[in-house]
């Protein structure tokens, strides 16, 4: 047996000062750094265990947009005539459907986290932040493999990107911290309420026909577009659609709300997450 | 005087009512804020409250192995977990000097689709090793674990003993500065528990600070140098083991079945229960038994006069308050002694009720026409897991609040 001579064995955290509750918004940004293999090892879990014992596996990822797509293209598309900025029905849903999935499973998987983990959380320390931030990257795994998908079937359409397809990382970060604000309060709160877990198909669902996916945003006339930017997904899913096929307007100002909104919304948030982080174990 | 690796400062931990039950309804919650906005937050105040740790004051040095006791409740659990930082305090300040690794169960963050390997590394981190460190033991804690064959299998496939052990091995190699340590001994089979216990020793040699919490007396002893006690949230008691130990064990067997004023009793009074004492085979007093062992009850009493004739029943009920063994012969009547006093001990040779609390009830009367007095709650003694019984993994009131010695036979 390895007898070590006594030593601290990382530099961090040679002393902590445990106190009754940090301030608001008072992040350990070190200690989150310290920690970031605990994500790679808690997004590599997930990834691993999501689709064990199913048959088709990972195209699961691609099956769940596509088959939504399908049924939007036949009752949205041939059978209500939607408007669709001249895109194929497919292509037009796809490529919103895209990041609903993404923001959808990543909402769901954050707003349980800290439930699924309770088992975790109240036997060992580790920044509670890491659970609900694994969650929406994880699911950036998917989102992956549904993505190459889409380029399949633009190349299928003969569609090609433009120059917008530049802005795409941008449109892609608001949804990631769209997710990941809606997963830090609702996590939170799921743990001290478990009514959360029954609201949460309502509210996903709500959420999806208030946002630009079975429709285009277009059909909200153009003076109160800017305010249907509140709904950080609307502008996030009317962005995927115009960076990547270059069909309809950029929707500039629609995005600039959503952005602000996300960003006062994502500091409510770590405010509200740091506030229970201390404590959750005793309660969840 | 050593460095100091623990120092905590008038440290306390208040749970509400709410809070320990656990969920809370949304419902609930509005439904108080619906009936009385303003009356709330003075409602809130109101509401059940109590500190599980209060104003604990504590220095640990650096390489002290310190042992933790105390009765179920007595705060033990919540000061690893603030110290473990797993929690926040309520009031008071901790300060910790070195990485801190905590043993409050095994197998966190196992996954069972995972396998052993996969498991070894996902723990690790959770645990706080990193991937490197967790690379660089991997063959020792496969070793330790002795689990080799089967480390590429999913955990769900392994028997309950191959992922105990497993789990132990992962927070076992974990090496910090500051490990704390909540009775996960008692997991896989002796010749694993000896081996754990070796570990634990390595590890205080190696010159890192422990701490023990455990209701295994012996293994503290054993274990550590300056133990303990924790009584209703604050430090009753802090010395070297034996001492603390043996005054713990006193202070338990003591106070209780002597105090007989405040005893919750009903009955005539015609006769009167005055002592209620739980001894072991060798008759001494104890607060804690071993599962397999005698345990002897005596009660002692005075009637109004040396004539009066009774019978003697006893029960034992559990933590939860649920009566679980009853004892009492009708037809076996009793009479006091010319002073009118009485003494009667009760034998029961193998206890076998499973690991917890258990209060004592004891009833004397003329069964179907008379109480003459009958005294609820009076005693409790403890029943601890001993190695005279074909298992080591933790057993608990859970289970069952009996066991039984039986025969298995294979018959296909």
């Amino acid at each position: 047996m390895a007898a070590v001579v006594a030593k601290p064995r990382s530099a961090f955290p040679l002393t902590h000062r445990i106190t009754p509750r940090r301030g608001l918004l008072e992040m350990d940004f070190a200690e989150l750094w310290h920690y970031r293999e605990l994500v790679y090892f808690m997004v590599w879990r997930d990834v691993k265990v999501r689709y064990k014992q199913t048959v088709i596996g990972a195209a699961w990822a691609i099956l769940q947009p596509f088959l939504t797509m399908v049924v939007f293209s036949l009752f949205f598309g041939r059978l209500a005539k939607m408007p669709s900025n001249g895109l194929p029905y497919p292509i037009f849903y796809y490529a919103a459907l895209l990041p609903w999935t993404y923001f959808a499973t990543a909402l769901q998987t954050a707003a349980n986290t800290l439930v699924d983990h309770q088992h975790v959380i109240t036997k060992v320390f580790f920044p509670r932040l890491l659970l609900p931030l694994a969650s929406v990257v994880a699911g950036l795994v998917d989102f992956s493999i549904s993505f190459v998908f889409l380029l399949c079937m633009m190349a299928y359409y003969h569609i090609w990107p433009g120059p917008a397809i530049l802005w795409l990382p941008v449109f892609l970060l608001l949804a990631i911290f769209t997710a990941l604000t809606a997963g830090l309060w609702l996590s939170g709160l799921n743990a001290l309420y478990r009514d959360v877990r029954y609201i949460m198909p309502f509210l996903v669902q709500f959420w999806l026909f208030a946002s630009p996916v079975a429709y285009p945003s277009s059909v909200v006339p153009g003076r109160w577009r800017w305010l249907y930017g509140l709904n950080p997904m609307a502008g996030v899913i009317e962005g995927f659609r115009w960076s990547l096929t270059g069909h309809g307007d950029p929707p500039g100002k629609m995005v600039l709300v959503s952005a602000v909104v996300v960003l006062a919304a994502l500091v409510g948030g770590l405010a509200y997450f740091q506030t229970i982080e201390g404590t959750v174990a005793d309660f969840v | 005087m050593t460095d100091t690796a623990i120092q905590t400062y008038k440290l306390g931990k208040r749970y509400r009512g709410g809070e320990i039950r656990g969920r809370v309804y949304l419902r609930d919650s509005m439904r108080e804020w619906f009936r009385a906005p303003g009356k709330n937050l003075r409602r809130r105040a109101a509401r059940e409250e109590f500190w599980a740790l209060r104003d604990v004051d504590l220095r640990v040095g650096h390489g002290e192995v310190l042992g933790v006791i105390g009765r179920n409740g007595a705060g033990k659990t919540t000061l690893l977990k603030i110290l473990s930082r797993i929690t926040r305090p309520t009031s008071g300040v901790a300060e910790i000097l070195g990485r801190v690794g905590s043993l409050l169960e095994v197998g966190t963050g196992f996954h069972p689709e995972l396998t052993g390997r996969e498991n070894t590394y996902l723990s690790g981190a959770i645990l706080g090793m990193s991937k490197k460190e967790t690379s660089a033991r991997f063959d020792e804690i496969v070793a330790f674990a002795e689990i080799e064959r089967f480390i590429d299998m999913p955990v769900k496939h392994y028997s309950s003993g191959m992922y105990v052990r497993l789990a132990f091995a992962v927070a076992a190699h974990l090496e910090p500065d500051i490990l704390l340590v909540d009775e996960v001994l008692a997991v896989g089979d002796m010749a694993f528990q000896r081996k754990c216990l070796g570990k634990m020793g390595d590890v205080s040699r190696t010159g890192r600070t422990v701490l023990f919490v455990s209701h295994n007396m012996g293994a503290i002893s054993q274990l550590c140098r300056r133990c303990l006690l924790l009584q209703e949230g604050t430090v009753a008691d802090d010395g070297p083991p034996d001492r603390v130990v043996g005054e713990y064990l006193k202070a338990c067997a003591e106070g209780q079945g002597l105090d007989s004023k405040n005893w919750d009793r009903s009955g005539s009074g015609r006769a009167r229960i005055t002592s209620i004492e739980v001894l072991d085979s060798e008759d001494r007093r104890c607060a804690a038994i071993s599962m397999s062992r005698e345990l002897r009850l005596r009660i002692g009493g005075e009637a109004e006069n040396a004539q009066l004739e009774f019978s003697l029943s006893v029960q034992f009920a559990s933590a939860t308050a649920v009566p679980v063994l009853y004892l009492y012969d009708q037809f076996r009547n009793f009479r006091p002694s010319d002073n009118k006093q009485f003494l009667i001990e009760l034998r029961i040779p193998d206890l076998l009720l499973m690991p917890g609390l258990y209060y004592v009830h004891v009833w004397i009367g003329r069964a179907g026409m008379e109480d003459y007095d009958y005294v609820k709650n009076a005693v409790s003694f403890e029943v601890v897991q001993g190695d005279e019984i074909p298992i080591t993994l933790p057993m608990t009131q859970k289970l069952g609040l009996v066991y039984r010695p039986h025969e298995a036979k294979q018959l296909l």
